[in-house]
C-alpha cells in the first residue's frame, strides 16, 4: 500500500522540501516566501489530518510503520510509525505551524526577512514532527537535534532586546542535556543490542536490565528530557527564551517543543526502564509539585506580560509531569490531554500576547495599564477566555489535564504504594491542588491588571486596531478546539487510551 | 612474513611517484615563467593532485595488498583511504592557495614546490610500517612547513611563528628519535608488527616504557596535544592562511596517521600503560583547547585552538584502547579515522570562508564577519553550515563523528569510558559556545560601516561548495563511512 507506507515520511519531508522551496527564492521576491509556506502548511496540515482520517482507533501498536534499515555500520534503521501517543501531538505540531504562516501574514518582528524566517520555520517543523513518529533512538536523536538550530536563529535573530543571551542559553542548555541522553542511548544500544524501542521497550519490561544499569540510564535521559520540558530546577533557559523569542517562536516553543521533553519520558525513558522510573517517579513527582507552586509564585511577581505567560508553563508542564510521575494509565493520560491542551492554550496565550505587544510596542503590565476591554475588547474577550481556560475552569481545554493528574495522584502505581508511598503523594496531591488556587489566582490577577480598569489617555487616542481578520483566521480553530476539548476530552482520550494501556501494562500487571 | 627488502612493487608506488614527478615539474618550471604567469604552478599542481588520486583510486579498485621494501611500505585499505583524503583535501589547499598566492605576489614557485614535498610525505605516511619509515614521512611532511609557515617574512608575526614551529618540531623528531632508537635496542628491528612481538612481556621494563612516552610525546607535539600545543596558535596566526589550513588540518592528520599505525601495530601489547595516559591528554587537549579557544577575538586563532581541541577528541578513542582486546581496538581505531576524516574536512571549509573573507579584510577579526548574513549569505551559509557540522549537531556531517566516538567510549563501560564520555559532553557545550558564537556574529550583529565588499573567486566557490553540500549529504547518510570499517583490520594484522 502507498499511502500506509509512504504517509509519514510523505508528512515529515514536505515542510523540509518547503524550507529548501523558500530558502531558493531570490532575494528580490522576498514576500513570495509568505504563499509558498502557506501552501506547503497547508499541505503538510492535510497530509496529517489524511493520516488521522485513516488511523485505527481501536488498535493499540504501531500504524503506518515503516522499518527499513539506515546507518548499517552503527545498527540504527528508519524506524517510523505513529500509534495513540503520537498521532495528537504529530497532528498538533502541523496544525501548529500552519496557524503560524498564517500569522507570519499579519506580523512578522524585526528585522522582517520572511523568506528566512518561514524557511526556518518549516524546518523546525520537520524536526518537531520526526520527534514523535521516530521509533529509533538514533533517529529520534536526530529529530531533537534538529529542532536546536532553527530555533537558536528564531530567537537570536527575531527576537526582543536580550535574544542573543537568550538564544544562547536555550542552546547551550538543551544541548548539555542531549549530549548525557545520547550516551545513556549508547548505553541502552550495548546492553540492549539495539537501538529500536520497540524492541528495547519489550526487554525493558521483561526484566533484560538490571536495576543500577537503569537507574543510571534512566539519570541520563531523564537529565536531556528534564531540561526540555522543563523541570524545576531546569527551567531557567525558558522563561529567556520563551519571553525574547519572536510570537511564533514562542507559540512553537510552548506548543510543541516542550512537549518533546515530556513525550520522551512516556515514550522511552518509562517503557524502557521501568524499574529506573519507580525509582525516579518520587523526585520526578516533588520536583513537579515544587514547578507547580514556583511557577504560580513566580507568575505573581511578573511585571513583563509575555514573562508571566512563559512561567506559566512551568507550572502547567509540573501537572504533566505529576501526571507521567504516578506510572499509572490515568495519570499518562492526564499528561498527554494536558500536553495538548497547554500546547493550544498556552500557544494561543502566546499569539494574543504578542499581538499585544505589536500594538502597544511593550511587554510591560504597568505601561499597558488595564483597560484593554475599552480599547480592544475582542481582544479582551480572546484573552480572557483563553487565560480561563488555562487556569482550569471546568468546561474548557485546561482542566481535564489537571484534574487527572491530581486524580492520578490520589493513587499512584501499585509499585510505588508498595514502597509506602501512598501518604506521599496524597500529600503532594494536595500541594498540587493548592497550586491550582494559585494559578487561578495570578491569572485572575492578571486579567485584572490588563483587562479591567481605565485604560490610560495616550492608548485610548493611539487608536489601537482590535482582532485583524488574520488574526481571527489563526485564532478561531485553537479557540474551538479549546472548547470542544474541554467538554469532549474523550477526542483525546479516545486516541491515547489503548496505547497508555499497553505501555503500562508493566505497571498495572495486565 | 619476511619479505625481501629489495623488491619494489613499483605499481604501489605510483601515487608517490606521481607526485615526486609534480613536485620537480613545478620546481623547474617557475623560474622560466614570466612574473604575470607564475599562477600557473597551481593549476599544473592540482593536476598532479589529481593524477595521483587517480592513482590511488587505481589501487583501491585493484584491491590487492602491496608491499614494497619488504614491510616498510605497504598499501592497503586503510592506507589508500588516508591517501585519497590527503590527496583531495590537498586539491582544497591548492583551491584556498591560488588567488592568495597569486595576490601577494612572491614566492609562489617556491611555495607550490614546498607544499608538493609536503603531499610526498603525507602520502607516505599511512604506508608506514616501519618506524624508520614513519619517521622520514614524518620528516618529509614537517620540513617544508617550517619554511612555508615563514613565507610572510615581511611580517613579525609570521617569522615568530615558523620559528617556533621549526624549534618545537626539531626537539619533538629528536625525542622521537631517541625514544625509538631505546626500542630497537630492545627488540632489534624497527618493523612495527616485529616491535609489537618483542615488546611483548616487556611491560615491566622501566626504559621501554620510557622510550614509549618519549616516542608518543614526540608525536604530541605533531599533532599538538596539550601539554605539546605552544606553538600551534603562533604558527597557525602568522602563518598565510592557506598554509595554516594545510598544518592545522593535513600536517596534524598525518600526524595521527603515524600515531594510529604505532599505537594499534607496534605499542598493542602495551596499551594498558599508554592508553590511560592518552586518556589524560585527550581530556586535557580538549578541555583546554576549548577554553583558551572560548577567549579568541581573531578568527584564525579561534580555529586554531578549535582545531587543538579537536585533536583531543580523535585521541579519545585512544584511551579506551586494550591489549589483545580485538572488538575493541578496531572500533577505536575506525572512531580516530572517522573523526578525523570528517573534522578534518569541516575544518577546511571554516578555512575556505575565512580565507574568502581575508581577501579584502585581512585583519580576521570575529567582528569582520559581522552581518555576513546579510551582506554575503553565499558564504555565511556554508560557514554556518560548517560551524554547526564542527558543533555536532545533526543532522549535519559532524554528528555522526561524534557519535561513533561516543559509541567507542560507551563500548566499554568502564571508569575510564565513563570519564572520557563525561568529558565529551562538556567540551561539546563549551564548543557550541564558541562555533555559534561567530554564527551569532555574522547573522545577528549589523554589518560594519564602510566594510570591503568581499570577492571569493571561483576556486574558492568550488571549494566552498562542495564542502557544505558534503556536509548535509553525509550528516544524512553517514552509510558512506561504513566502508571505514575494513581499515579496521590493521589493527587485526598487528595483533
Amino acid at each position: 500500500m502507498f499511502w500506509s507506507d509512504w504517509a509519514i515520511t510523505l508528512t515529515l519531508f514536505t515542510p523540509l522540501l518547503g524550507a529548501i522551496a523558500i530558502a531558493l527564492i531570490p532575494s528580490k521576491n522576498e514576500e513570495s516566501a509568505k504563499p509558498v509556506a502557506l501552501v506547503v502548511s497547508i499541505i503538510g496540515f492535510a497530509l496529517s489530518l489524511g493520516i488521522l482520517a485513516g488511523y485505527d482507533f481501536g488498535a493499540a501498536g504501531l500504524q503506518y510503520e515503516v522499518n527499513v534499515p539506515w546507518i548499517d555500520a552503527v545498527g540504527a534503521r528508519y524506524h517510523i510509525g505513529i500509534d495513540g501517543i503520537s498521532l495528537p501531538l504529530f497532528v498538533l505540531s502541523y496544525l501548529l505551524t500552519f496557524l503560524c504562516s498564517v500569522y507570519a501574514y499579519h506580523h512578522i518582528e524585526d528585522p522582517g526577512k520572511p523568506k528566512a524566517f518561514l524557511a526556518l520555520m518549516l524546518l523546525l517543523q520537520t524536526g518537531m514532527a520526526g520527534t514523535f513518529i521516530s521509533f529509533d533512538l538514533i533517529l529520534f536523536f536526530i529529530f531533537w537535534e534538529l529542532v536546536l538550530v532553527p530555533m537558536y536563529f528564531m530567537i537570536g535573530v527575531w527576537g526582543g532586546p536580550r535574544r542573543e543571551y537568550a538564544a544562547v542559553k536555550f542552546f547551550l542548555y538543551t544541548l548539555f542535556g542531549s549530549v548525557f541522553m545520547l550516551v545513556a542511548f549508547l548505553a541502552l544500544r550495548f546492553t540492549g543490542n539495539t537501538f529500536d524501542i520497540v524492541v528495547l521497550s519489550e526487554l525493558g519490561q521483561s526484566g533484560a536490565f538490571s536495576e543500577t544499569f537503569q537507574r543510571l540510564a534512566f539519570l541520563g535521559i531523564f537529565l536531556g528530557f528534564a531540561i526540555k520540558v522543563p523541570m524545576w530546577p531546569f527551567h531557567t533557559w525558558l522563561p529567556d527564551a520563551h519571553t525574547e523569542a519572536p510570537t511564533v517562536g514562542s507559540v512553537l516553543l510552548a506548543g510543541i517543543l516542550l512537549k518533546m521533553g515530556t513525550y520522551g519520558f512516556v515514550r522511552i525513558a518509562i517503557p524502557i526502564l521501568p524499574e529506573g522510573a519507580i525509582d525516579f517517579a518520587p523526585i520526578i513527582a516533588v520536583l513537579s509539585v515544587i514547578a507547580i507552586i514556583y511557577g504560580a509564585l513566580c507568575c505573581l511577581a511578573q511585571t513583563d506580560l509575555k514573562r508571566l505567560i512563559a512561567f506559566s508553563s512551568v507550572g502547567h508542564m509540573g501537572f504533566v509531569m505529576l501526571g507521567i510521575a504516578t506510572l499509572t494509565p490515568v495519570g499518562i493520560n492526564a499528561a498527554i490531554f494536558g500536553m495538548i491542551a497547554h500546547g493550544v492554550i498556552t500557544g494561543m496565550l502566546f499569539f494574543v500576547v504578542g499581538s499585544m505587544k505589536e500594538r502597544y510596542h511593550t511587554r510591560d503590565i504597568a505601561e499597558i495599564g488595564g483597560g484593554v476591554l475599552q480599547t480592544m475588547p475582542k481582544m479582551a474577550a480572546v484573552f480572557t477566555f483563553v487565560s480561563i481556560a488555562s487556569l482550569g475552569l471546568p468546561g474548557l481545554a485546561g482542566f481535564p489535564g489537571e484534574f487527572g493528574a491530581l486524580l492520578s495522584a490520589f493513587q499512584p502505581a501499585a509499585a510505588l504504594e508498595a514502597g509506602g508511598l501512598l501518604t506521599f503523594y496524597r500529600v503532594l496531591m494536595v500541594l498540587a491542588a493548592f497550586g491550582t488556587v494559585l494559578t487561578a489566582g495570578y491569572f485572575l490577577y492578571m486579567l485584572q491588571r490588563i483587562n479591567m480598569g481605565s485604560a490610560p489617555k495616550r492608548w485610548l487616542d493611539a487608536g489601537l486596531a482590535d482582532i485583524s481578520v488574520i488574526e481571527w483566521g489563526t485564532w478561531l480553530p485553537l479557540l474551538a478546539m479549546t472548547l470542544l476539548l474541554g467538554v469532549l476530552p474523550f477526542l483525546v482520550w479516545g486516541i491515547t487510551t489503548p496505547d497508555v494501556n499497553a505501555i503500562m501494562s508493566f505497571f498495572t500487571g495486565a | 612474513m619476511d619479505l625481501d627488502p629489495k623488491v619494489i612493487d613499483w605499481v604501489s608506488l605510483t601515487p608517490e611517484l606521481i607526485m615526486l614527478v609534480t613536485t620537480f615539474v613545478v620546481l623547474l618550471t617557475e623560474p622560466f615563467l614570466p612574473r604575470n604567469k607564475v599562477w600557473i604552478v597551481n593549476p599544473i599542481s592540482v593536476v598532479g593532485v589529481l593524477a595521483a588520486l587517480g592513482a590511488v583510486i587505481g589501487l583501491a579498485v585493484d584491491g590487492t595488498v602491496r608491499h614494497s621494501f619488504g614491510n616498510m611500505f605497504v598499501v592497503d585499505n586503510y592506507a589508500l583511504l588516508f591517501k585519497g583524503f590527503f590527496l583531495a583535501a590537498g586539491a582544497l589547499i591548492l583551491l584556498l592557495s591560488w588567488r592568495y598566492f597569486q595576490e601577494i605576489r612572491t614566492y609562489q614557485g617556491e611555495y607550490y614546490f614546498l607544499l608538493m614535498s609536503s603531499y610526498v610525505g603525507m602520502l607516505l605516511m599511512p604506508s608506514a610500517r616501519d618506524l624508520v619509515m614513519v619517521f622520514i614521512a614524518l620528516e618529509i611532511v614537517s620540513v617544508p612547513g617550517f619554511v612555508m609557515a615563514g613565507l610572510r617574512k615581511f611580517d613579525l608575526k609570521s617569522n615568530e611563528g615558523a620559528l617556533k614551529f621549526f624549534l618545537f618540531g626539531v626537539l619533538s623528531v629528536a625525542v622521537l628519535l631517541f625514544g625509538a632508537s631505546i626500542l630497537y635496542g630492545f627488540t632489534g628491528t624497527t618493523d612495527l608488527v616485529g616491535l609489537a612481538a618483542g615488546l611483548e612481556g616487556l611491560g615491566g621494563e622501566p626504559l621501554v616504557l620510557a622510550s614509549l612516552m618519549l616516542v608518543i610525546v614526540g608525536f604530541g607535539f605533531k599533532i599538538s596535544a596539550v601539554p605539546f600545543h605552544f606553538w600551534a596558535p603562533d604558527t597557525y596566526e602568522g602563518a598565510p592562511l592557506p598554509v595554516t589550513a594545510f598544518l592545522s588540518v593535513l600536517s596534524k592528520a598525518a600526524g595521527m596517521a603515524g600515531l594510529l599505525q604505532v599505537c594499534f601495530i607496534a605499542f598493542e601489547p602495551l596499551a594498558d600503560v599508554w592508553a590511560p595516559i592518552l586518556a589524560v591528554i585527550a581530556v586535557l587537549t580538549m578541555s583546554l583547547g576549548n577554553l583558551t579557544a572560548l577567549q579568541q577575538t581573531n578568527v584564525v586563532r579561534l580555529l586554531a585552538y578549535s582545531s587543538v581541541s579537536t585533536g583531543g577528541f580523535i585521541l579519545v578513542p585512544f584511551g579506551i584502547v586494550q591489549t589483545g582486546n580485538a572488538e575493541l581496538n578496531a572500533t577505536a581505531f575506525s572512531a580516530v579515522v572517522v573523526y578525523l576524516l570528517v573534522y578534518s574536512v569541516m575544518n577546511i571549509g571554516a578555512f575556505s570562508v575565512v580565507t574568502a573573507v581575508a581577501r579584502t579584510r585581512p585583519g580576521k577579526k570575529i567582528s569582520d564577519f559581522a552581518g555576513l548574513g546579510h551582506t554575503n549569505p553565499g558564504l555565511a551559509v556554508p560557514l554556518t553550515l560548517f560551524l554547526v557540522a564542527l558543533t555536532g549537531i545533526p543532522p549535519l556531517v559532524g554528528w555522526y563523528a561524534k557519535f561513533v566516538v561516543l559509541l567507542a567510549v560507551a563500548q566499554p563501560l568502564n571508569a575510564i569510558g565513563i570519564v572520557l564520555a563525561a568529558a565529551i559532553v562538556v567540551n561539546s557545550v563549551i564548543g557550541a559556545f564558541y562555533y555559534l558564537r561567530l554564527a551569532r556574529t555574522m547573522w545577528m550583529d549589523a554589518p560594519a560601516e564602510g566594510a570591503a565588499p568581499i570577492r571569493v573567486g571561483a576556486p574558492l566557490w568550488v571549494a566552498i561548495g562542495g564542502l557544505a553540500v558534503a556536509a548535509v549529504v553525509l550528516g544524512l547518510l553517514p552509510q558512506a563511512f561504513a566502508g571505514f570499517a575494513d581499515v579496521s583490520t590493521l589493527v587485526a594484522a598487528g595483533s
